[in-house]
């Protein structure tokens, strides 16, 4: 069953990331993905993840689809402008890929190549609002396709985002214009994900709650520090904290499938990100049950 | 040169209509372009609702603007709506001095080479020739947001801190907390098109040699 049937029966999902490597080898990218294959429902493939150039994302979904693996598109705003994100969305679909994810993307600051050109030519709004309407078989100006890319349009929203209300904002308006499911960013408080659930549960949009697995209790200050809406418990750096260092991917288990049992509570999927740990996602998985 | 445009009249209006309504009006660079008689038939047409205007040189230089409203500070309180015709930076000026005021620009920038730089301080103008101040609490998502987006915030923001640059406020909870204080976040419900580029991309085509 496709990613999009199962999400429609609403049956719980499990999608994982594929980080596109720097070059052109590519075995050990799909070994990773084979590992998984019959476990997950969908693998994302990030679009030069972190501003930093590399493989692109269309090409190795292309890849997945040549394998029966099903790929989400994970396309941003960041680089291209909108002959170009529509352009992409096309070749996308006659390469066989069926479900988009559309994020704003990173500033090219942040990456390896600072001095770049930030394009930001739509947002993540329009971008999705562009990909509804070449569904519906014109392009944004309007004018006719010969033959209409049909995507399953997913976003991104970020639970732990303060203010929440102006978060709650631009989901909105990305339901509006399309998207039909969001994956979040990492989750670490289950307690405050439920708040956040019990906002969205009206807005009957299918949410894959973020799992990122902690390497070591240093990862986890750094997130707290710097990223958006990332506020991982002390417990839990207690716990990676006092691991050794062998022990940590198994406490690391121990923390993501304490997660992902409470997220299966309170919506439909999870997302999981495992940022060069892909190794441990099935033994993540059958931790949590679902394996 | 300065090149403005007023914005399309039905819009001006409706934005008036029925309001108490001051009036700024920077004429700082007006030997330039500025399209003076437009602005008084305009204001011709809602004039018995107008309770005070000002008429004076560079918005842009806040000490001076502080003064100005100090002297007017009655009619401004009186006010329901503060309509500028200026720049985009003469308006985000009022715009951060009267952060409870609804304060409206009724002009695009198109232009501002050759003056900018020349008295401006805390704000800046990109002349995107489709001012979106009106929709932002006179805070420009253009030059303070590094994305430049329309529709709300990328989600790298971490206590309130731009994730492009750390020192910085995010624009867009700037304008979320100001909209909010003025009981109007309604207007952040609206999905925006992407800009025209051919505003600005037309004029620089348009240009003359150096
Ligand atoms: S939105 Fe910003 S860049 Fe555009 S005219 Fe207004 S102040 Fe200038
Ligand atoms: S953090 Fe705020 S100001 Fe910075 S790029 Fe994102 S939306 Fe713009």
């Amino acid at each position: 069953m496709s990613f999009a049937e199962k999400l429609n029966k609403g049956s719980f999902v499990v999608t994982s990331e594929i980080g596109p490597p720097k070059g052109t080898e590519v075995e050990k990218m799909l070994e990773e993905a084979e590992v998984l294959r019959g476990m997950v429902d969908g693998f994302n493939v990030t679009d030069l993840q972190s501003s930093v150039m590399r493989l692109g994302s269309l090409a190795v979904c292309h890849l997945l689809v040549e394998r029966g693996l099903e790929p989400i598109f994970q396309i941003t705003c960041r680089d291209r402008n909108r002959l170009a994100l529509q352009s992409d969305l096309l070749s996308a679909y006659v390469l066989g890929i069926r479900n988009v994810l559309v994020l704003t993307g990173d500033h090219p600051i942040l990456g390896d190549h600072p001095e770049a050109k930030p394009v930001f030519d739509l947002d993540s709004v329009s971008l999705l609002k562009v990909a509804s309407t070449l569904g519906e078989g014109e392009d944004m100006k309007g004018n006719k396709l010969d033959g209409k890319p049909e995507f399953l349009l997913g976003a991104v929203v970020n639970p732990g985002a303060d203010p929440l209300e102006l978060q709650l904002m631009k989901m909105e308006k990305k339901i509006e214009v399309g998207a039909k499911f969001f994956q979040t960013q990492a989750i670490y408080d289950l307690r405050k994900f439920e708040e956040f659930m019990k906002k969205v549960e009206k807005y009957k949009v299918p949410i894959l709650g973020g799992i990122v697995l902690l390497k070591s209790a240093g990862m986890a200050k750094y997130m707290n520090e710097k990223v958006a809406g990332v506020s991982v418990p002390e417990r839990y750096i207690k716990m990676m904290a006092e691991a050794k260092k062998k022990e940590r991917p198994r406490i690391s288990i121990q923390i993501g499938a304490e997660l992902i049992k409470g997220i299966k509570q309170l919506c439909q999927g999870v997302h999981i990100m495992p940022l060069g740990w892909e190794r441990y996602v099935p033994r993540l998985l059958e931790a949590s049950g679902l394996a | 040169m300065l090149v403005m445009q007023v914005k399309p009249e039905e819009e001006i209006l409706s934005r008036v209509w029925g309001r108490r309504v001051f009036i700024f009006e920077c004429f700082g660079c007006r030997e330039v372009h500025f399209p003076e008689e437009k602005i008084e038939t305009l204001v011709e047409k809602f004039k018995e609702k107008v309770i005070g205007k000002l008429s004076c040189d560079y918005l842009c230089r806040r000490e001076f603007v502080q003064d100005y409203i100090n002297e007017y500070c009655q009619e401004i309180e009186r006010a329901e709506i503060i309509l500028i015709f200026s720049c985009g930076v003469g308006t985000q000026v009022v715009s951060s001095l009267l952060e409870d005021k609804i304060v409206y620009t009724a002009c695009d920038t198109l232009y501002l080479n050759g003056f900018q730089g020349l008295t401006v301080q805390d704000f800046n103008c990109n002349q995107c020739g489709e001012c979106y101040l009106n929709y932002t609490g006179g805070i420009c998502p253009l030059t303070n947001c590094p994305k430049g987006l329309l529709n709300g915030p990328c989600g790298g923001a971490k206590n309130g801190k731009c994730e492009v640059n750390p020192e910085a406020d995010c624009a867009w909870e700037l304008i979320y907390n100001r909209l909010k204080k003025q009981g109007r976040l309604n207007l952040l419900k609206r999905v925006f098109p992407p800009r025209n580029y051919q505003k600005i991309i037309t004029e620089s085509l348009l240009r003359k040699g150096v």
